[in-house]
């Protein structure tokens, strides 16, 4: 089992903490991970991303080129990193901000109202978990407690306050999924 | 000690303190930032100093002063950073005081950029500043063998009473890995005996200087130097390799570079290439030896760096003209895909497989 996996989205969307957590949740269940930002000077009101590696077997290239799972958060990750999801693959949009859809018919595509529903249970700013919650229902990459597990590891102890809110975005991710997977 | 998910940079200062250093000077210099903020940090809680000099000239000056009194130092900067510091580590290896010192390299030449590249392979081992000197140069692939290397560093500095420099690069301070802190089995080490302590008005003072005038001490400070450099080359050799006796193609990689490597051998192996892979961990002293082993009739060992072809040159002295020698590389913070390494490979085997 070899997940790669490219996270994008606006500076401040929180793509490189969905990464790190995911990467975090597969190293908790001995997984070999990886997780690779970009740094460019893009990372400011442009747009973020990470590559994040979870495999059974050891990481080689950190680099993701051939990704297994694309979640696009903004438009312009849509359209840098439709393209990078291998046949079969799996595609997360955030339709709350996109409204386009995706132009291939080869990949899974799932659209999460990310932002929608983290309005709804009262913190925008839970959108990335939202769009986590997701990836994970619909894939079963790693368990969602690993991810619990990890949050206080990647956030501090003086966040663990936060760690309700943000289970309850990954829950209603999740339920977004399984309902598109009901209408399917 | 359990595993605990670290960007490189933070990994490579955790490293050091746990190995004892309990200095650190510096500059900023993207991308390898986050090593100042992380001993700014965390050096005072172990009583340890922290300073951001004035620029990188200053900060290898103050390596070479507190080395000089015998404590454990380290530097680190990026590919311009470490071309202004060339000056002092060629005076920390003529006054033969041990050092740690990182370049997590960007792409050049000047200014260059902030991506990773492999650029500075000929300044690490070639020798930047004057003389002749040589430098332990460490190129780790992952952030576990950054942490062990970072520690086995500081070690073999004082062994060998030599600068020690890691050679990395943007995409390995960057990225996230799981690491383990192993006890650092500190190996016997002989008192600094040399270091300008203090005399306490019981000795006669120790000197610290790489000024020899006279030329006959001179070439005597050089013979002892040369003689050391042996001993490093004889001793401190690593590398890393697979299936190279068999192997129709070997590639030869160091750093980050060589696991995209292994990824595209991978590939290839499932498509019935016999594809092997010499990974020098010690770029100085290079694995020479290692390349022997590579068959007589095997096509070619292709060299994949992110330069326009540094380490080749110490591949093609290695192979001597008994294997051709084929390169591939990208620069100015552009990484190979594996996917071009396979093609490179099958350029290589020329069809027949």
């Amino acid at each position: 089992m070899e997940e790669r996996i490219i996270a994008a989205g606006f500076g401040g969307q929180g793509v490189m903490a969905l990464g790190q957590l995911l990467t975090y949740a597969g190293m908790v269940e001995d997984k070999n991970v990886s997780w690779l930002p970009s740094y460019g000077p893009e990372m400011r009101g442009g747009t973020a991303n990470c590559n994040v590696i979870i495999s059974t077997e050891p990481v080689g290239s950190p680099v993701v080129v051939e990704a297994t799972t694309a979640l696009v958060l903004n438009k312009p990750s849509l359209d840098k990193f439709e393209d990078a999801v291998v046949p079969g693959g799996k595609l997360f949009i955030n339709s709350s901000l996109i409204e386009q859809k995706a132009k291939r018919d080869d990949i899974d595509v799932y659209y999460v109202p990310a932002n929608e529903i983290a309005n709804e249970i009262g913190n925008d700013r839970t959108a990335n978990m939202v769009m986590l919650g997701a990836y994970i229902e619909a894939t079963k990459t790693v368990n969602v407690e690993s991810i619990y597990e990890a949050f206080t590891k990647v956030f501090g102890e003086h966040r663990a306050h936060l760690l309700p809110i943000n289970k309850e975005a990954l829950e209603k991710g999740a339920e977004s999924i399984r309902k598109q997977m009901a209408l399917a | 000690m359990a595993k605990v998910l670290m960007k490189g940079n933070e990994a490579l200062g955790a490293a050091a303190i746990a190995a004892g250093c309990k200095y650190f000077f510096g500059y900023p210099i993207t991308p390898q930032n986050e090593v100042p903020e992380y001993m700014s940090k965390e050096l005072p809680k172990v009583g340890g100093v922290f300073i951001q000099a004035e620029s990188e000239v200053a900060a290898i000056n103050m390596v070479y002063g507190a080395a000089g009194a015998g404590a454990r130092v380290m530097t680190s900067s990026s590919s311009p950073g470490v071309a202004l510091k060339q000056e002092g580590i060629s005076y920390c290896a003529g006054a033969e005081l041990p050092c740690v010192i990182v370049n997590i390299m960007r792409g050049g030449p000047g200014l260059g950029g902030i991506q990773p590249s492999q650029t500075d392979y000929f300044q690490a081992t070639r020798g930047g500043g004057n003389g002749d000197y040589r430098l332990l140069v460490l190129a780790p692939a992952n952030v576990q063998e950054l942490v062990d290397l970072v520690m086995l560093g500081f070690d073999k500095a004082d062994e060998y009473r030599n600068p020690v420099m890691i050679l990395g690069d943007g995409m390995i301070g960057q990225m996230m890995e799981p690491v383990e802190f192993k006890d650092n089995n500190n190996q016997e080490l002989p008192e600094k005996t040399w270091a300008t302590v203090g005399t306490k008005g019981e000795r006669k003072p120790n000197v610290v200087n790489s000024l020899y005038l006279d030329a006959e001490d001179l070439e005597n400070h050089n013979t002892r130097l040369q003689e050391k450099y042996a001993k490093m080359k004889a001793n401190e050799t690593r590398v890393e390799s697979y299936n190279i006796e068999d192997a129709d193609v070997v590639i030869t990689a160091y750093g980050t570079t060589s696991r995209i490597a292994k990824t595209a051998i991978a590939k290839l192996e499932k498509e019935g290439y016999k594809v092997g892979l010499i990974r020098p961990i010690t770029l100085w002293p290079y694995p020479y030896d290692e390349f022997s082993k590579i068959k007589d009739d095997c096509k070619g060992v292709l060299t994949v760096e992110m330069n326009t072809g540094q380490m080749l040159e110490d591949v093609k002295l290695a192979l001597n003209g008994r294997v051709p020698a084929y390169f591939y590389g990208r620069t100015g913070g552009m990484v190979p895909t594996p996917e071009e390494i396979v093609e490179k490979v099958k350029e290589i085997y020329g069809g027949d497989r």
